[in-house]
């Protein structure tokens, strides 16, 4: 276990330490204390290493993260995990706003709850939110999925494009061209797999949720449904 | 029929026949023009500018002869690996997605021959310029289309676009029938839906904000890239001096008259500033914290010749960027192609349904056929050509003025045609000292 303590190296001499990490590695296992909310710890790490960060952490923790399984045991500032492209990011606490933010891939698991836009833009990553998510989340999401084990705030999945969005609880209100869909075996497939990957298995099942997803009325611009835009 | 004559017929100015035409056109189809480039209003622009020259005194240099260097160094406030380029005339960002791939690539050969830099779009990276390209400024875009740390690191700077002077505040909207598979797939959209880019970052708010999204990109990369900020012509006093302060190696201004690949006709005429407006109070915002110089700026909006490139130079720019005018120089809207321009219901020069994808010169396309007519290399080398005139000419006036290099040429070197070119570039009105707004004069 490589340990770092944030407060005496600083954020620089750890990312460095982290960027240095390229294909096979012995270094698999880190962990960053004092982490004393400093904004972008562990940005940009390419490697499939763990990292465990031993506090709260301020913007963009594990942004663009590659490979890496990064455990925050403490809550997260906003843009946690913004454009992951692959690996793992956990947090135990709450997140902030954008969490997830335009991620293209891996797994976003935040155990308490995401504040607003969570997902936004979202181009592929999976999320998957033990207690609440905030208004505006899913704004302009592509591809990838979200499944919110509590309630939504106001206008989930506006302008949506093919994201897949999966929520237990109550919905506050729908964004435009988001609206509720069928869940087909497929789908409780899909909440089952990442609700267990999620580690949330043991606190929902997949019949207990439902789906929105686009409507598609705005993919190609027609002026009848100007009022939505 | 009456004896008494007829009041011959009057149009109004109000009431134009563009302006009935564009009221026909929203009544019939139900949706506003939609059109790429920048605006087509005459505006105060570097036209309204004159070079003063030597006289007695000022002593000029000799053409050919004395040396009147053209580069500049970008990103020097705190990249490990500032850009050094040999002349200061830039290829500003223009997508994948709104050009062809071939189009990209002429380009990045272009720009590469004549020792400058290109740009990518909203769209992503792609091989054809990262490939011709020696220097590439890789644009951070609200969408983040294509956006990895991968390519981050492979670009040479970056460019966290703010905004643009075509739409300052908007979002574009590439119509569904541009979007093919590749470019779907670089965007993780479905093949053939309208491309709605959206107008704010998904992940900050603000100049705090921005401030420590800088820092994220600077650690992804190691602290190595200039990060530019490009701003629209809006309010360039206060984004200059908030860009400066959320940590820019380089700003970025666009006036009006910069394009863009597809925006609302009624944003690009009635939005943001013309550019020769906008670069006085950047310099000043610049110089007010003691910055000039110190953080680089580059301005785009209507650069058409040397004599812009000069002009927006004395202005206080430490270089330009051109989108519109490369385009030209590769083959955009030639008259050559007349006939094809006619057949869609236009005429060489006023092509702007870049949109639509049926550009007959293959630039501004995604059919293959029709990018398949472009010759990248031939492309390449007329950028080059046009660039390298561009700088000599900038290069002439200089000498004329006495400078041995572009970046000395000041505002004193200037006066102005127009009151209001006089009041917006802040030079005197021709044979006066007045500078409307500034002093008594005469």
């Amino acid at each position: 276990m490589q340990t770092f303590d944030l407060s005496k190296d600083g954020l620089r001499a750890l990312n460095s330490s982290l960027h240095a990490l390229k294909g096979q590695t012995n270094m698999t296992a880190w962990e960053v204390i004092n982490p004393k909310g400093a904004h972008a710890i562990a940005a940009g790490v390419d490697a499939p290493v763990e990292i465990t960060v031993r506090g709260s952490t301020g913007y963009y923790c594990a942004g663009m993260n590659k490979q890496a399984s990064i455990f925050i045991k403490g809550s997260a500032g906003p843009g946690v995990a913004e454009n992951m492209m692959s690996g793992k990011v956990v947090i135990d606490g709450d997140a902030s706003q954008y969490a997830g933010a335009t991620g293209r891939g891996g797994l976003l698991v935040i155990k308490g709850n995401a504040s607003s836009r969570c997902g936004i833009s979202m181009k592929g990553i999976e999320i998957v939110v033990h207690g609440n998510i905030g208004h505006m989340s899913c704004f302009m999401a592509q591809s990838g999925a979200v499944v919110v084990l509590g309630d939504a705030g106001e206008a989930l999945g506006d302008s949506l494009y093919e994201a897949r969005l999966f929520v237990r609880g109550k919905v506050k209100s729908l964004g435009a061209d988001c609206i509720e869909k069928e869940m087909r075996p497929e789908h409780f497939a899909m909440v089952e797999d990442l609700l267990r990957r999620g580690e949330a298995d043991h606190k929902a099942k997949p019949e207990q949720f439902r789906r929105y997803g686009s409507a598609r009325k705005l993919y190609t611009f027609n002026i009848d449904n100007a009022a939505a835009y | 029929m009456s004896d008494f004559p007829h009041t011959p017929p009057k149009m109004s100015w109000t009431f134009s026949n563009d302006v009935n035409a564009e009221i026909r056109r929203a009544a019939a189809t139900g949706i506003y023009d939609i059109r790429g480039g920048g605006s087509k209003r005459r505006l105060p622009h570097f036209d309204d500018l004159l070079f003063l020259g030597a006289s007695i005194s000022r002593y000029p240099l000799e053409g050919y002869r004395e040396k009147c260097a053209t580069d500049v160094w970008l990103g020097t406030r705190f990249a490990k690996n500032p850009i050094h380029l040999d002349i200061p005339i830039t290829i500003a960002g223009m997508s994948f997605g709104a050009l062809s791939g071939p189009a990209k690539e002429a380009l990045g050969r272009g720009a590469s021959a004549a020792g400058t830099s290109t740009t990518t779009g909203d769209g992503g990276m792609t091989e054809e310029e990262r490939g011709h390209s020696k220097s590439l400024v890789y644009q951070y875009l609200p969408s983040r289309y294509g956006m990895n740390p991968d390519d981050l690191r492979r670009a040479d700077a970056i460019e966290v676009v703010v905004g643009q002077g075509a739409k300052p505040g908007g979002g574009g909207m590439p119509l569904g029938q541009k979007i093919s598979d590749r470019v779907a797939t670089m965007r993780n959209l479905p093949k053939g839906i309208d491309q709605r880019s959206a107008c704010r970052h998904p992940d900050w708010t603000g100049p705090d904000d921005l401030e420590i999204k800088i820092l994220e990109i600077r650690e992804i990369t190691n602290w190595e890239k200039p990060i530019y900020i490009k701003i629209g012509g809006a309010r360039p006093y206060y984004d200059t001096a908030l860009a400066v302060k959320a940590g820019a190696d380089v700003v970025v201004l666009d006036g009006m008259q910069g394009g863009t690949a597809a925006t609302q006709d009624v944003f690009i005429e009635n939005v943001g500033m013309p550019i020769l407006a906008c670069i006085p109070l950047a310099v000043k915002a610049l110089q007010d914290l003691g910055m000039h110089r110190k953080v680089q700026l580059i301005v785009s909006g209507g650069i058409r010749t040397g004599a812009d490139v000069a002009k927006a130079m004395a202005l206080g720019a430490d270089a330009v960027a051109i989108g519109t005018a490369a385009l030209i120089a590769l083959g955009d809207n030639d008259p050559a192609l007349e006939a094809e321009y006619n057949k869609l219901g236009t005429t060489a020069g006023a092509y702007d349904d870049w949109h639509e994808g049926k550009d007959p010169a293959g630039i501004t396309t995604q059919d293959p056929e029709l990018s398949g007519r472009f010759d990248p290399v031939l492309g390449g080398r007329r950028l080059k050509n046009y660039l390298k005139v561009m700088t000599l000419e900038a290069q002439t006036i200089a000498r004329a003025c006495g400078k041995n290099h572009l970046h000395n040429l000041e505002p004193e070197d200037l006066c102005a045609l127009t009151i209001e070119g006089a009041a917006m570039a802040g030079v005197p009105l021709a044979g006066t000292n007045w500078i409307p707004g500034r002093n008594g004069g005469f």
